[in-house]
């Protein structure tokens, strides 16, 4: 079989903006709770809260990092390999990406530098003022984006002339039918991904008894945002359900790996989706589950795959299990936030073993959450880049073949993965360290030091630190 | 919207952007290029800690860029990034591997000598792949109804290796000034006795890529040989800045050295422009023809107007900071 540039430009993408999109997602949930951090320091003036904000501050400069880093390729990605695409839409792509440099650049060049080395140059008020349009930053960073993204799910606001996207009007550009669902899922996306990541370092350092106090602050506010968020994100993931139900249905349907558009739906709980069989080769469900949730009524009408041509088909099986994936980890963080709140009230939330332990796994859990969601939903829109609108196969770069994007994507597996294993390797370090080390002294040396993210932390690379007693 | 010429606005912001990126990037590119002959661990010290206050602001005018022609001129980049694929890749790569090594070289010591490489490695990789751009960039790009149309090796031609060279070697000159401006003792002498051979080298490198230029193509040749002789100028003033990195050089003006040096990468620049203006993609599309729509073009204008001046101040007063000599031993860690 040729090498076919179209799927392997589709994998690099997806390669490329999934190992990108990690640490945003990581940035944004963490930026918030060390501006709560920094606020709580400013409210009652205790000294606990701004190591732990100088503790999370330091996780939060190496991943952030880490996401410019991984980010400069995807800045090119649509040029070199969508470039049909990128020609189509730039008169809307092109000012909304170019905004989110531009939003991305002005926090880089004004409050990361004082919250990252600011803290004992600035009154904590000021300090804290800067970790809170950090955190408002990055939700600007993730608007741009993902009001882009939105728009190619469900585009409006535009008119094609001569082949070209114009748009007739921004507001209804920038804000399309899916861009608030998409957004508030995103949002507490990112907050259960920063909650679980501090739930779980929390739990590393009970574990083996160090800064105790200040690690159990940390795990009960946490625990008690999570018992909210993680709910809240069940009922917000299936309004968004909904809404792609309207603007999208044979993304559900393909979801739901359902075939026949037909009333009584089961809601599958495991089954083998067969292309060619056009249906599925196995299936346990709850009867009715599938029409109850999406149209609820036993009666209702799901729509089915077989409305659209096989070949426009979207790999269903990817998406019926990522979906699956996605849901099951979102229970299993419900699940962990009311055992947390059973724990507390037992009295035994910073002493059960097992509990800890498991949060110390469950610290993973958002982020392959995140990652099945996206394959939801990216994948669920094949064929179409732009809904309905353009087709991979139209947007591709036509000059490229099979042979060319394969050598890039090797080479960018290459790339990242040495990126990747000194980036996380080196995060650990950091965590490790833990607060013990994170002295006033450390920062006397800081006089008018660069403002990068990564120089917020001093941990060395390689060899032992004098704080690692693990 | 319509009084005003937007696709030439742009075009300044760009072409602005794209200079400053060259100027900025291109001296700690030149450290990186510098790296493994560097005398001793020390120096390589003080190399880094010259550059490493500012490195990536200077490496955001790179992304600007990139943002900025998708939003403006999108035919330059939906036709550039295809043509030049595995090259922009090789950039991305050398990027990304001098960055990271920057972070992580100061805090390592067992693995020193692997950051070590990734930083010169990458430096070159990058500063080689930016010059071969350039060289494609000169000869043009094979399209067909707005779509590139030539094949995977068309940017790695005789001319625009020979270009990648001129920029390592004029990299290489600009990090050798600036590391003699920043620095003192034996790493200045150092880097010092290296300024001539480069300069001989960038201007050998000069005279015949000028001297090819005017006959890749009969549109640039009868640029430089119509009646715009005031061009003639621009080739002329490169010249006269290399004769004085030379003669500053020699009675230790360093800073203006350093000047000088940006003198000849300007000058150069501006003649590379002037020799396919108004085309920004040659032989075919000029500026106009490349533009998104005016609506679009305005929208995102209004943000940059805003934010460019707050990113030069900010890298103005991060020079200021940073000014003065580097101390081996000293400083960033």
């Amino acid at each position: 079989m040729a090498l076919d540039p179209i799927l392997l430009s589709r994998l690099q993408f997806a390669f490329v903006v999934s190992f990108h999109a990690i640490f945003p997602v990581f940035t944004i949930g963490l930026a918030s709770y060390v501006a709560v951090l920094q606020g709580l320091y400013v409210a009652t003036g205790n000294a606990v809260w701004d190591r732990l904000g100088l503790f999370w501050t330091k996780i939060f400069a190496v991943v952030f990092g880490m996401g410019v880093v991984s980010g400069i390729v995807m800045a090119f990605q649509f040029g070199t390999n969508w470039s049909n695409f990128s020609q189509f839409a730039s008169n809307f792509i092109g000012p909304m990406l170019s905004y989110e440099v531009i939003t991305a650049f002005f926090l880089e060049a004004g409050f990361l530098g004082v919250l990252l080395f600011g803290r004992h140059r600035v009154s904590p008020s000021v300090h804290f003022f800067a970790a809170l349009m950090v955190a408002i930053g990055t939700f600007i960073s993730a608007f741009w984006i993902l009001a882009t993204n939105s728009w190619m799910q469900t585009p409006q606001g535009y008119e094609i002339r001569e082949g070209v996207l114009h748009v007739t009007s921004w507001l209804e550009a920038m804000f399309t039918p899916s861009f608030p669902y998409r957004f508030a899922h995103m949002a507490l996306a990112a907050f259960l991904t920063g909650g679980f990541v501090v739930c779980g370092v929390s739990a590393w350092f009970l574990l083996r008894r160090r800064d105790v106090e200040a690690h159990k602050r940390a795990l009960s506010m946490t625990m008690w945002l999570l018992l909210i968020l993680a709910p809240l994100q069940a009922f917000v993931g299936d309004e968004h359900g909904l809404n792609t139900l309207e603007h999208q249905p044979m993304k559900v349907a393909a979801m739901e790996g359902n075939w026949e558009t037909q009333s009584n739906v089961p809601l599958l709980l495991f089954a083998l989706p067969d292309r060619e069989l056009q249906a599925n080769r196995f299936e346990i469900g709850i009867p009715n589950g599938a029409s109850l949730i999406l149209r609820h009524d036993v009666d209702g009408v799901v729509p089915g795959l077989k409305e659209i041509p096989v070949d426009q088909q979207q790999p269903v099986w990817i998406v019926f299990y990522s979906f699956r994936v996605m849901v099951a980890l979102g229970l299993l963080m419900i699940a962990f936030a009311v055992t947390g709140l059973v724990l507390r009230r037992g009295g035994r939330l910073y002493t059960s073993r097992w509990f800890l332990h498991g949060l110390q796994g469950m610290s993973l859990a958002p982020f392959i959450a995140v990652l099945a969601g996206w394959f939801v939903t990216e994948i669920g829109r094949s064929p179409w880049l732009v809904y309905n609108v353009l087709s991979y196969a139209d947007a591709v770069t036509p000059s490229l073949t099979g042979g060319m994007v394969l050598a890039t994507l090797i080479g960018y597996v290459a790339v990242y993965a040495v990126i990747f294993w000194a980036g996380i390797y080196y995060l650990f370090k950091v965590v490790r360290q833990g607060l013990d080390d994170l002295g006033a002294d450390e920062e006397v040396h800081d006089v008018d030091r660069p403002m990068r993210p990564l120089s917020a932390t001093h941990v060395p690379f390689d060899g032992t630190t004098a704080s690692s007693r693990s | 919207m319509e009084m005003y010429d937007l696709s030439l606005i742009w075009a300044v912001i760009i072409a602005f952007g794209v200079i400053m990126y060259v100027l900025m990037d291109g001296f700690d590119l030149g450290l990186g290029i510098l790296f493994p002959f560097a005398p001793d661990e020390d120096a390589r010290d003080v190399m880094m800690n010259s550059v490493a206050p500012v490195w990536d602001g200077n490496e955001t005018w790179l992304v600007l860029g990139g943002a900025g022609l998708i939003a403006a001129f999108p035919l330059v980049y939906t036709i550039l990034l295809p043509a030049l694929y595995l090259g922009v890749f090789l950039m991305l790569a050398g990027l990304i591997f001098r960055g990271v090594a920057f972070e992580f070289r100061f805090k390592s010591k067992r693995t020193r000598g692997w950051w070590n490489a990734a930083f010169a490695g990458g430096s070159f990789v990058a500063a080689f792949a930016q010059g071969c751009v350039v060289g494609a960039y000169i000869q043009g790009f094979e399209t067909a109804d707005r779509v590139y149309t030539g094949g995977a090796f068309d940017w790695l031609t005789p001319f625009s290796v020979l270009t990648g060279i001129g920029l390592v070697v004029g990299y290489t000159l600009l990090g050798a000034t600036w590391l003699v401006l920043k620095s003192e003792g034996h790493v200045r002498e150092w880097a010092r006795g290296l300024i001539p051979g480069l300069l001989i080298g960038v201007l050998a490198i000069f005279v015949i890529v000028s001297l090819w230029t005017p006959w890749i193509d009969p549109g640039v040749f009868d640029r430089w040989f119509d009646h715009l002789q005031v061009i003639w100028l621009l080739p002329f003033a490169a010249l006269l800045c290399a004769a004085g990195i030379y003669l500053a050089t020699r009675r230790r003006r360093e800073g203006l050295a350093f000047l000088l040096t940006l003198g000849l990468f300007i000058f150069t620049y501006l003649g590379l422009l002037v020799s396919r203006w108004p085309y920004v993609i040659p032989p075919d599309y000029t500026l106009w023809d490349a533009a998104s729509a005016p609506e679009s073009q305005f929208f995102i204008l209004i943000g940059v107007l805003f934010v460019v001046p707050i990113v030069l101040t900010y890298t103005a007063w991060s020079y200021w900071v940073f000014r003065g000599k580097v101390r081996v031993g000293e400083g960033y860690h």
